[in-house]
């Protein structure tokens, strides 16, 4: 019989067969058993929901506030002061588009990359596909991007911008966002495991890379030919295409659209794969 | 393979690097590490294979066996021997440098109890998480949900944070999620060392009707007494290696014959805690064969401000911290100020004591009544062997711990 190493598969009579070998250079990603398991994947992602505001006075109300304190931050000094141009849109309600994806990402990120080494215990004690760690962090996430979408719902109404259809291409934009989260998390993650400066790296990748997006500025600063290249960072796409489909903003981001899901299909199952490598070290390493 | 195996593992090995496992490198002495190596290329060639040797460590090597359907197998061993290697490889936490192993059925295992219980949850929702985690299904979860609690007995907390409950009760509400887990393979691991006497028979009971059930367990223990209840069949591991397999009671004999057991354990203070006379660490040993059994005991104290001479008590609990005896020596000179760190070897002629695990707790303090220092249960050691030789005897606590040496002769009147 042909099994790969570590595959769990049905025998003839219904019971289950799995084959423990040493593990190869390249572990198949193995997404039948994620699947199998992926009631493990929603309590995960409860967990980290139920926990992240426990006695916290403000509770949820932290999911929304944080990307409004940047929106208000960046309306006074790069909006007011700066004079930065906001694609002829009110500056508050512009940056708050971006910053409303921006936060989803950099949060999901964050807690992606601590997320093995946060459940050491459980690596070091029970066996589930390792994937699920982070994929629960990232989904985690997903429920505060929901929640400031909500938010962001309201500032347009109060600056009475309304959508049209195009709002529909939010869904795929924020899984966009979610891949790129994802693919970085996974990254991260499986490097965290032996190498504890990723919990230092970390917080100024993502303040680097929140400059590398159009989050603050509008990507029309950059010379045109310069964008689609700028659009490898999978956020670039994510942004400029949140503010296209809300607000109808000028942004024109098909190209760059293109470039960014490419970037992130590509970081994505690349983290995945090094994922893999290295998960049969974690629970030896961590 | 054989046919009806449900676990043919074939020349399994582990290897470690030293100082790989608990440390992780950072990437500072990474990056150190590969400038070395390729300096140390340049100057001498070869080495690295000669070192690359000398750094790793076999915890498992060339295990071969089978368990049939249905068998209760308890693994053995000291510390070190690779018994929890194997069951990390059998759970699939970490993977076999070498050989190849065939798992037929549903495995489920219980290396922790409570192992992703989150202190913010209560109770009901640690159920649900936990479940998920060791493999359960939402609906079997839901389906077993009135009976973990009954298990439990927690029905009063369930809506209360895990993080109020007792140790006791975090305990039981932890291993009644594991026990509610049917898998076709069980794999136990020392679970049975916790929890007071009481819900440890209640655990041997769920165990063995697991077992009852058809199912396979496979248990490593250094609980012996657990051991020879519970299994049907038993192997030995030293060094990596199976060295005997089959009949418990054999192989109980052979690892108690081979001085096996585990005979010496230490503490050190687990924090900076502590007043002018301070335990920083205690090293135990358990010597002899019963009814000669000693326990030795060296304290390293230090005199962190002036005090009273003190004086040194031991005492003796069961599994259950229940108190058994008291030994109070006589220190020479009683343990006075010292400007440096001292040691205080203790030595207390054990009595005869049925198979088990017992705990010593250490004293420090002046006139009885001033306590400078104490380790609660800071120490724990097994005894093995049978307190009344010639006499097979049902080692149940239930008439006691103790077994004084006694003796029966008839005569003819």
């Amino acid at each position: 019989m042909a099994v790969s190493p570590h595959a769990a598969h049905p025998a003839g009579d219904g019971r289950l067969v799995t084959v423990i070998e040493p593990p190869r250079r390249w572990m198949p990603l193995d997404l039948r058993e994620l699947w199998d398991q992926r009631e493990l994947v929603y309590f995960l992602a409860w967990r980290d929901i139920k926990v992240r505001y426990k006695q916290t006075a403000l509770g949820a109300s932290w999911a929304i506030l944080q990307p409004i304190f940047g929106m208000a931050v960046f309306s006074v000094f790069f909006g007011k002061l700066a004079r930065i141009p906001s694609d002829g849109l009110p500056y508050p309600l512009w940056s708050f588009a971006g910053l409303v994806p921006w936060t989803f990402f950099s949060q999901a990120l964050t807690q992606s990359a601590n997320s093995l080494v946060m459940s050491q215990n459980l690596l070091r004690k029970v066996y589930f596909p390792r994937l699920a760690i982070p994929i629960a962090t990232v989904l985690s996430a997903a429920v505060d991007l929901a929640l400031a979408f909500v938010v962001l719902v309201a500032m347009m109404a109060f600056y009475g911008v309304f959508p049209t259809t195009r709002v529909v291409l939010v869904i795929p934009l924020a899984a966009l966002a979610f891949v790129a989260a994802l693919g970085a998390g996974l990254w991260l993650a499986a490097l965290s495991v032996r190498y504890r400066d990723v919990r230092y790296v970390v917080p100024v990748l993502v303040q680097f890379w929140l400059f590398a997006t159009p989050i603050a500025y509008p990507s029309s600063l950059l010379p045109d030919n310069w964008r689609v290249l700028y659009a490898i960072n999978p956020m670039t796409g994510v942004a400029e295409g949140f503010r296209w489909a809300l607000l109808g903003a000028n942004t024109a981001p098909g190209a760059m659209l293109a470039v960014s899901t490419v970037a992130a299909i590509v970081i994505l199952i690349g983290g995945a794969y090094y994922f893999r490598s290295m998960e049969r070290t974690f629970a030896d390493l961590v | 393979m054989t046919s009806n195996a449900v676990i043919s593992a074939r020349d399994v090995g582990k290897r470690y690097r030293l100082g790989d496992a608990p440390v992780s490198d950072s990437l500072r002495d990474s990056l150190a590490a590969t400038f070395s190596r390729v300096a140390g290329a340049v100057t001498s060639l070869g080495r690295a294979e000669r070192d690359g040797d000398a750094n790793t460590v076999w915890s498992l090597r060339d295990v071969t066996f089978d368990v049939m359907q249905g068998a209760t197998l308890g693994v053995i061993g000291r510390n070190g021997a690779g018994k929890s290697t194997l069951l990390k490889i059998l759970s699939r936490i970490t993977q076999p440098t070498t050989g190849r192993v065939r798992i037929l059925g549903r495995v489920g295992s219980l290396l922790e109890v409570g192992t992703g219980f989150h202190p913010d949850l209560t109770g009901r929702e640690n159920i649900f998480l936990n479940g998920a985690i060791l493999g359960m299904r939402k609906s079997e979860i839901v389906r077993k949900f009135d009976e973990i609690v009954a298990f439990a007995e927690i029905e009063r907390f369930l809506d209360t944070q895990v993080k109020h409950y007792s140790s006791g009760m975090y305990l039981r509400l932890a291993f009644a999620v594991a026990a509610h887990l049917e898998p076709d393979i069980l794999l136990v691991d020392e679970v049975l060392a916790v929890g007071d006497l009481e819900f440890q028979r209640k655990c041997i009971g769920k165990m063995g009707r697991v077992a009852g059930e058809g199912r396979t367990v496979l248990f490593v223990s250094h609980n012996m007494a657990a051991v020879r209840s519970l299994c049907r069949s038993a192997m030995v591991l030293d060094a990596g290696q199976i060295v005997r397999e089959g009949d418990p009671t054999e192989c109980i004999a052979y690892y108690v014959a081979h001085g096996f057991q585990e005979d010496a354990s230490s503490w050190t203070r687990p924090n900076d805690s502590g007043d002018a006379l301070v335990m920083t660490r205690i090293d135990s040993r358990v010597s002899g064969h019963q009814p000669r059994l000693m326990l030795e005991l060296d304290v390293t104290v230090e005199s962190r401000a002036p005090h009273k001479p003190a004086m040194v008590a031991v005492d003796v609990l069961d599994a259950a911290g229940v108190a058994l005896m008291q030994a109070l020596p006589s220190v020479e000179g009683f343990v006075a100020c010292a400007s440096s760190a001292q040691r205080v070897r203790i030595a207390i002629h054990l009595p005869p004591m049925i198979p088990g695990q017992y705990f010593a707790t250490v004293w420090l303090g002046a006139h009885f009544s001033e306590t400078l220092d104490v380790a609660e249960r800071a120490i724990r050691f097994e005894v093995h062997d049978t307190p009344t030789t010639g006499r097979s005897h049902h080692h149940s606590p239930d008439h006691g711990a103790i077994v004084p040496l006694s003796t029966a002769r008839c005569e003819p009147l």
